[in-house]
C-alpha cells in the first residue's frame, strides 16, 4: 500500500467518509416499488371498504346520529366505486362493460351483506 | 368514513417517508449485501414490512426521525439473508463501479488506490463494526440514532465506532510512503 506515512484515526474516517459514499437506487426499483404501493394502498382501501360495509351491518351503529347516516350514504357510494376500480384493475379488462359489470358485482355483493 | 380518510393520511405520509429514506436504505442494503440485484430486493422488502407497521411505529415513534427504525429492519432483513443463504457479502466494498465513479481524473488514481483498500478492510470487519461504520459514513446518522437501528445504547455505539475505526486501522498495512 502507498500511504504517504501513518495515518491517523482522522485520516481513517476522511478515507471512510470518501469511500462510503450514498448510492442512488436505480429508476427500475423506484418505479417498481411505486407501482407495487399503490397496488397496496388500494387493496388496503378495498379491505376498509368491506370492513365498513360489514360495520354498516351491526344494529350497534346504527344508533348514530342522522347527519352520519347521510356521510355513511356517501362514504358507502364511494367505497363502492372504490372497490369496483379494484375489481376492474384485477380483471385488466378494461372498457366501459368491464366496470359496469363490476359495478354490478360489488352493488350485488352489497345488497347480500345487507340482506343477510 | 373517517377510517378512510385517516387510511389515505396515513398512506400520503409513508410516501413521504420513503421517498425521503429511499436512498438511506438502498445505501445500507448495497453496502450490506454487496451487490445491487439483492439490494434491490431487500430495500423493497424493507419497504414492505415498513408498510405493514408503518402505524404503529409512526405512533410510537412520537415524532422522532423514522430513519433509525427503517434501517433496524433493513438490519434484520440482511441478517435473515445470510443465515437463510449461509453466505457472507460478496467483497460489496470492492465494487471497482462505485470507485471509479468517485475519482475518475489520473491524479486521483492514488485516492483511488486507497478507497478500495479502506473499502476492503471495511468488509472483513465483523457485521457489527461494519454496520455502524455504514450508518456512520454513508448514512451520516449520528449516534443516537445508529444506537436505535441496532438496539444499543449510545454509549456502547460510541464504543462500537470507535473499535471499528481502530480495528480498521490496524488491520490495514499501515506504512509509510515507498516502504
Amino acid at each position: 500500500m502507498t500511504w504517504t506515512g501513518s495515518p491517523t484515526v482522522s485520516d481513517v474516517e476522511r478515507l471512510l467518509r470518501s469511500a462510503l459514499v450514498p448510492v442512488e437506487p436505480p429508476g427500475s426499483l423506484t418505479d417498481r416499488f411505486e407501482e407495487t404501493l399503490s397496488e397496496l394502498t388500494d387493496a388496503a382501501a378495498g379491505e376498509l371498504a368491506d370492513w365498513e360495509l360489514r360495520a354498516m351491518r351491526d344494529p350497534r351503529n346504527w344508533a348514530r346520529p342522522a347527519a352520519a347516516a347521510v356521510i355513511g350514504g356517501g362514504a358507502a357510494g364511494a367505497l363502492i366505486l372504490v372497490r369496483a376500480r379494484q375489481q376492474q384493475r384485477r380483471r385488466q379488462a378494461g372498457g366501459f362493460r368491464a366496470l359496469e359489470r363490476s359495478v354490478r358485482d360489488v352493488a350485488g355483493d352489497v345488497r347480500a351483506r345487507l340482506e343477510r | 368514513m373517517d377510517e378512510l380518510a385517516t387510511k389515505v393520511e396515513l398512506d400520503r405520509a409513508f410516501t413521504d417517508v420513503y421517498r425521503t429514506h429511499l436512498r438511506d436504505v438502498y445505501s445500507y442494503a448495497y453496502y450490506r449485501i454487496g451487490n445491487h440485484h439483492d439490494a434491490e430486493d431487500l430495500t423493497e422488502q424493507t419497504f414492505l414490512q415498513a408498510y405493514r407497521h408503518f402505524e404503529r411505529a409512526r405512533r410510537e415513534a412520537d415524532g422522532r426521525p423514522m430513519r433509525p427504525w427503517l434501517i433496524r429492519i433493513a438490519h434484520n432483513l440482511a441478517a435473515n439473508y445470510y443465515r437463510d443463504r449461509s453466505r457472507r457479502p460478496q467483497a460489496p466494498l470492492e465494487d471497482a463501479a462505485i470507485v471509479s465513479d468517485l475519482h475518475r481524473t489520473d491524479a486521483l488514481a492514488e485516492g483511488r488506490q486507497e478507497l478500495k483498500e479502506i473499502l476492503a478492510g471495511v468488509s472483513r470487519l465483523p457485521d457489527d463494526r461494519r454496520e455502524a461504520l455504514i450508518m456512520r459514513f454513508a448514512l451520516d446518522m449520528d449516534n443516537r440514532e445508529i444506537a436505535r437501528a441496532l438496539g444499543r445504547s449510545e454509549g456502547a455505539t460510541k464504543v462500537l465506532i470507535h473499535r471499528a475505526i481502530k480495528q480498521l486501522e490496524h488491520d490495514l498495512d499501515w506504512k509509510p510512503y515507498g516502504e
